[in-house]
C-alpha cells in the first residue's frame, strides 16, 4: 500500500526469498557451521598422524588446507552475499514486513550482525593464519585449539538466529510481548536446533567427503585414508540427523497447530510434509550406502557416486526451509500483518472504502465501468503478486483453470464468488481486503488475463503512478485543519515547490 | 508548475510502530557505521583499481608486478569487512528511513537485486586473480583481464548503492522514474559517485602508505628495484592528488544537489570538514617533498585530521538527507496518525455485511444456509457443477448418510477426476458441520 510494488512476473516474488535464502542456509549450514569442525578434526588427524619428527603430513595438510579453501572462497563471496541477499530481497518484495520487523527486532538483529562480524574475522583469521602455523608444533597446535574455537562460534551464531527466525514464527509474542526471549522458549526452537547441528555436520561431511575425492588421486593411499575419515564423520551424524529430523518433523504440527497458523491444516501443507517424508528416507539412506562403501571399500568410492548424496543431503536441509517458510502462512508477521502486507487491524477500513482509496500508488483511485480492467490490474498489483504472477510461476490464471478445467474461459461471477470466499476453504489465503466492486474488477482483470496473456513489469521497470488522493495536495486540508500545531510543516511545503 | 509537482509527490503511511531506540541514538549509529563500512569499501575498490595499474606496469617492469601482488592480498581481507560492516548501516537506514529507502530500492528493484550476484562474482574474480597468480605468471594479460573484469564491477556496484540513497531523498521524483537507469540519470548523482572514488583513492593512499612502511613489513625480500620510500611517496603523492580533486568535486556535489536540504549547519560542516583536511594536506606535500627519512614522520597526524574530516562529511551527508527529508516525513507523520484514526473508526463500526439467502425453502436452517454461503459457495452451487459437484448431487449421494457427509466435510478423500481435490474444514466446529449437512441434505432436488 505505501511501497512501490516491485514484482518478477515470471518468477515470483517469494521465490526469488526462498532461492536466496535456502542456497545461504545451505551454504552457512554445509560449508560453515558443520564444516569448520569437519576440517579442524582433519587437520588434527594430519598432526596425531604424521612421524614423530615431523608437524604434520605435510601431503595431508595440504589437501586438508585445499578442502577448507574452497569452503572459505564460497563462505566469504556467496555465502555471505546471499547472507546480506535474504534482506535485500525481502526488502524489496516485502518492504512493510521487514520494516515492521526491524522497528521491534533492531537489537537483535543488531547482535547478529556483531556475532557475524566476528565469526567473519574469525574465519579470515583460521584460513588466512594456516600456512604460517605450519612452522612450529607449538603454532599447528594453537591454530588447531582456534579451530575448534571457531567451530564452537559458529554454532553458536546458529543457535541465536535460530531464535530469532523462531521468534518470528510465532505470533503470539507480535501482539503481546516484543521479547527475544520468546524464540528460545518458542515450543520449535529446541526440536530446530537439535535438527539443524546435526544436519549441518552431515551435509558438511557429505560435501567434504565430495572434496576428498576430487583432491586425491586415484587408488592412492591418501584418498583411502581420506574417504574413511569423511564416511565416519558421516555414519557418526547420520543417525543423530535422523533423530533430529523425526523430532522436528513431528514437533511441527505440534506447535504451529496450537500456536497459529491455520495453513497447517491444508492439503498444501500435508503435500509438503509427505514429500518430506520420502525426501528425509531417500536422502538418508544413499548418504548411509556411500558412507557404509566409503569405510569397507574405501578403494571402490568414486565420484559419480558421491555426488548424488551430496545433492539429496542440500534437497533434505532445502525442503526443511520450505515447510518452515509454509508455515507461516496467511500471515507474514503471524497475527498481525498477512502475506499481501495488509495489516489485520485495517481490514475493516478496506472492505468499507476499498483499498484503491488508500494505495498510494495506483493509477484508479476507485473502480468505474470504463477503467474496470485497469482497475482490477492494479487491485491484482496490491493484493495479490506478492504471491501470484499472472502467467509464471504461480500464476493466477493457473490457480483458477485448475479449478475450472485448464483452457476453459473463466465466469467472471464464479471467480468473485470464490475470491470472496476462498480464505474459508484454504486457510493459508488472507481474505480478500477489499470492497465489493474492487473483487467485481479483480475478476473481470483475470479473466482478461486469461484471454489476452497479458502480464505485469513491476514498479522497477514501468514505475509507479502515484494517487492523487495520496499525494501532497490531498494531505494539504489536514495540515491546514492542524495549522497552529503545524505551521512550520506548511512553511517547508514550499521547499518542495522551489524544486 | 507547484500544484502539479505537489500532486505527484506521494506522501506514504509511515510504519505505525515506535522507533526501536531513541532517534539520536539511531543517528549516531547509522553515521559511525557507515563511515567504518564505507572505509572498507574506499580500500576494496582502490586496492582493485591500484592492483590493476600495477599489473599493467608489470607487463614491463618485474617489481611492479609484485606490488600488485602484495596489493591484490590485502583485499581478500578488505572486501570481506565492507560486506559484513555493511550490514549495521543497512540496519540502521531500515530503521529511520525505511519508507524512503524501501521506496528507492523498490523502484530500482531489478538492479537492487544485482548487487547479490554482481559482488559474488566480483569476490571470486579477485579471489581468482589472487589465487592463479603463480599459475598465470606466463599468461600476464589473462590476469590482468581477469582483475579488470573484477574492477569494472567495483566500480559499478558503488553506483546501485548510490543511485538509491539518492534516489531515496527525493520523493518528488518517484513518480518520473522509470527503473534503474532512469534514477542513475538524476542531475547529482554523477558528481557524487566522482567524490566517492575520488576518496577511494585517498583512503588507499594512506593505507598502502602504512602497510608497506611496518617494520616488520619484508620489503627488501621482495622487490629489487623499487624502494621502501619511492612507493610510500607515490602512495602518498595518490592521497595528496585525491585530496585536491575533492576541492574541485566537493563544490561541484554541492552545486547539483537541490536546494532543499541546504541551510547554514550544513554548510558549516562541510567547510569544517574541508579546513580540517588542509593541514593534513599540507603535512603531505612537506613530506613527499621532504628528507626520505622523515617521510612517515607526521602519518599519525594526517590521518587523524583526515579521519576527522571523513566524519565531518559523513555527518554533513546526514544532515543534509534530514533536512531534505524533514517536511516529507511530517507529512508522512500527520497521514498517518489520520489513517489511524480513519482505520480504528472502520474497526469500531463494523459494515455488517447483507447475507440474503434468496430461496425460501432453504431458509428454514438460516445457520446452516450462512455457513454455506461463506465457506462452500466458493465451489458448489446448488444445481450446477462449478469447481465441485453441486448440491443436487450431494443429495443424491448422501440422502440416508449425514454422518457420511460430514466426515467428507471434515477430511473429504479424492473421488474422482476431473474435479480438483476439495480441502477439510476441520475448523469448523461439530456443531456447525451439522447444521451444514442438514441444510445441503435438506435442499429440494
Amino acid at each position: 500500500m505505501d511501497f512501490p510494488m516491485f514484482h518478477l512476473d515470471w518468477l515470483n516474488d517469494r521465490f526469488l526469498i526462498a532461492l536466496i535464502a535456502i542456497l545461504h542456509v545451505c551454504i552457512n549450514h554445509g560449508l560453515a557451521v558443520g564444516f569448520i569442525p569437519f576440517i579442524t578434526r582433519l587437520e588434527q588427524q594430519g598432526v596425531m598422524y604424521s612421524d614423530n619428527n615431523k608437524i604434520t603430513d605435510p601431503e595431508w595438510d595440504t589437501m586438508v588446507y585445499r578442502m577448507m579453501k574452497v569452503g572459505f572462497l564460497i563462505t566469504t563471496s556467496l555465502g555471505a552475499m546471499t547472507g546480506v541477499g535474504i534482506w535485500i530481497s525481502v526488502s524489496v518484495v516485502s518492504p512493510s514486513s521487514i520494516a515492521s520487523l526491524i522497528r521491534v527486532f533492531y537489537w537483535a538483529w543488531f547482535t547478529e550482525w556483531l556475532v557475524f562480524v566476528t565469526e567473519v574475522i574469525l574465519i579470515l583469521i583460521y584460513f588466512l593464519t594456516w600456512k604460517n602455523s605450519n612452522k612450529s608444533l607449538k603454532a599447528k597446535l594453537r591454530h588447531i585449539k582456534f579451530g575448534w574455537f571457531l567451530s564452537f562460534f559458529s554454532w553458536v551464531t546458529m543457535a541465536i538466529i535460530v531464535a530469532i527466525l523462531g521468534f518470528m514464527m510465532d505470533p503470539g509474542n507480535w501482539n503481546t510481548d516484543h521479547s527475544l526471549i520468546n524464540g528460545f522458549v518458542n515450543p520449535i526452537y529446541l526440536p530446530q536446533l537439535i535438527f539443524r547441528t546435526p544436519t549441518a555436520m552431515l551435509v558438511a561431511g557429505v560435501f567434504g567427503y565430495v572434496l576428498s575425492i576430487l583432491f586425491t588421486g586415484k587408488d592412492t593411499a591418501i584418498r583411502i585414508r581420506a574417504v574413511k575419515q569423511s564416511s565416519r564423520w558421516i555414519l557418526f551424524w547420520t543417525p543423530l540427523s535422523l533423530g533430529g529430523a523425526v523430532f522436528y518433523y513431528r514437533a511441527i504440527p505440534q506447535a504451529m497447530t496450537d500456536n497459529m497458523s491455520t495453513a497447517v491444516g491444508t492439503l498444501q501443507f500435508a503435500e509438503y510434509y509427505s514429500i518430506l517424508k520420502y525426501v528425509i528416507v531417500a536422502a538418508i539412506s544413499t548418504i548411509y550406502i556411500v558412507a557404509a562403501l566409503g569405510i569397507f571399500k574405501p578403494g571402490k568410492v568414486r565420484l559419480f557416486m558421491v555426488l548424488l548424496p551430496c545433492i539429496m543431503a542440500f534437497v533434505f536441509l532445502a525442503i526443511f526451509e520450505r515447510v518452515r517458510e509454509f508455515i507461516r502462512k496467511p500471515y507474514v508477521i503471524g497475527g498481525y500483518m498477512y502475506s499481501n502486507l495488509l495489516r489485520v487491524e485495517d481490514y475493516p477500513l478496506y472492505k468499507r472504502d476499498g483499498i484503491l482509496k488508500y494505495a498510494v500508488y495506483t493509477s484508479t483511485a476507485e473502480v468505474t465501468e470504463s477503467n474496470k480492467i485497469e482497475a482490477g490490474r492494479n487491485v491484482f498489483i496490491l493484493t495479490c503478486s506478492r504471491c501470484h504472477t499472472t502467467q509464471g510461476i504461480n500464476s493466477i490464471v493457473f490457480a483458477f483453470e485448475r479449478m475450472y478445467g485448464i483452457g476453459k474461459p473463466f465466469d467472471e461471477v464464479s471467480v468473485a464468488a470464490f475470491i470472496k470466499g476462498m480464505h474459508n476453504g484454504r486457510t493459508f489465503m488472507p481474505e480478500f481486503p477489499g470492497n465489493k466492486k474492487e473483487l467485481e474488477a479483480l475478476a473481470s482483470y483475470i479473466k482478461n488475463l486469461q484471454q489476452t496473456g497479458d502480464v505485469i513489469e513491476g514498479a522497477q521497470n514501468e514505475g509507479v503512478v502515484v494517487n492523487p488522493n495520496q499525494s501532497v495536495t490531498a494531505v494539504m486540508p489536514l495540515i491546514e485543519s492542524k495549522q497552529s500545531v503545524l505551521a512550520d510543516s506548511l512553511m517547508n511545503i514550499s521547499l518542495f515547490s522551489n524544486k | 508548475m507547484l500544484r502539479l509537482l505537489q500532486v505527484s509527490t506521494p506522501v506514504p503511511r509511515d510504519i505505525p510502530l515506535d522507533l526501536p531506540l531513541p532517534e539520536w541514538l539511531l543517528i549516531v549509529l547509522l553515521v559511525v557505521s557507515f563511515l567504518l563500512h564505507i572505509i572498507f569499501v574506499n580500500l576494496m575498490l582502490g586496492s582493485t583499481i591500484l592492483t590493476l595499474w600495477c599489473q599493467i606496469k608489470g607487463l614491463k617492469d618485474q617489481d611492479y608486478h609484485q606490488l600488485a601482488h602484495e596489493i591484490s592480498r590485502t583485499i581478500t581481507v578488505n572486501k570481506s569487512l565492507a560486506v559484513v560492516l555493511g550490514v549495521a548501516p543497512l540496519l540502521s537506514i531500515s530503521t529511520l528511513y525505511a519508507t524512503h529507502f524501501y521506496s528507492a530500492t523498490s523502484l530500482t528493484g531489478g538492479m537492487w537485486i544485482a548487487v547479490i550476484p554482481l559482488v559474488t562474482i566480483a569476490f571470486l574474480l579477485t579471489y581468482l586473480n589472487k589465487y592463479t597468480w603463480n599459475i598465470l605468471d606466463k599468461n600476464k594479460p589473462l590476469s590482468i583481464a581477469i582483475n579488470a573484469a573484477a574492477t569494472a564491477l567495483f566500480l559499478f556496484i558503488p553506483l546501485i548503492f548510490l543511485v538509491n540513497v539518492n534516489l531515496m531523498l527525493f520523493p518528488e521524483k518517484w513518480g518520473t522514474v522509470k527503473g534503474f537507469f532512469s534514477a542513475l540519470l538524476l542531475p547529482n548523482v554523477l558528481p557524487r559517485y566522482l567524490h566517492f572514488v575520488a576518496a577511494s583513492m585517498a583512503v588507499t593512499g594512506l593505507f598502502i602508505f602504512w602497510y608497506i612502511g611496518r617494520k616488520n613489513y619484508p620489503f627488501e625480500t621482495y622487490f629489487v628495484r623499487l624502494t621502501r620510500y619511492e612507493v610510500r611517496k607515490n602512495a602518498y603523492s595518490l592521497t595528496l592528488a585525491a585530496s585536491v580533486a575533492q576541492f574541485i568535486i566537493g563544490p561541484l556535489v554541492m552545486m547539483t544537489l537541490p536546494t532543499k536540504g541546504f541551510d547554514w549547519r550544513l554548510v558549516l560542516v562541510i567547510l569544517s570538514g574541508a579546513a580540517i583536511a588542509l593541514p593534513a594536506m599540507w603535512r603531505i606535500w612537506k613530506a613527499i617533498t621532504g628528507h626520505p627519512d622523515e617521510i612517515g614522520r607526521h602519518f599519525g597526524m594526517v590521518v587523524i585530521a583526515l579521519g576527522i574530516t571523513v566524519v565531518f562529511m559523513g555527518s554533513g551527508r546526514h544532515v543534509y538527507r534530514a533536512n531534505a527529508l524533514k517536511p516529507h516525513q511530517k507529512l508522512m507523520a500527520l497521514k498517518t496518525a489520520e489513517f489511524q484514526r480513519l482505520s480504528r473508526e472502520a474497526r469500531e463500526n463494523p459494515v455488517v455485511e447483507e447475507e440474503p439467502v434468496s430461496n425460501s425453502s432453504l431458509s428454514v436452517n438460516a445457520k446452516g444456509a450462512t455457513i454455506f454461503k461463506q465457506n462452500c459457495s466458493s465451489c458448489h452451487q446448488e444445481k450446477t457443477k462449478l469447481v465441485g459437484p453441486p448440491m443436487t448431487e450431494m443429495k443424491t449421494i448422501y440422502a440416508n448418510d449425514k454422518n457420511g457427509l460430514k466426515s467428507w466435510i471434515k477430511s473429504p478423500g479424492k473421488k474422482r477426476s476431473g474435479y480438483p481435490q476439495m480441502p477439510g474444514f476441520s475448523q469448523l466446529s461439530d456443531e456447525d458441520r451439522e447444521e451444514l449437512a442438514n441444510y445441503i441434505l435438506m435442499i429440494n432436488k
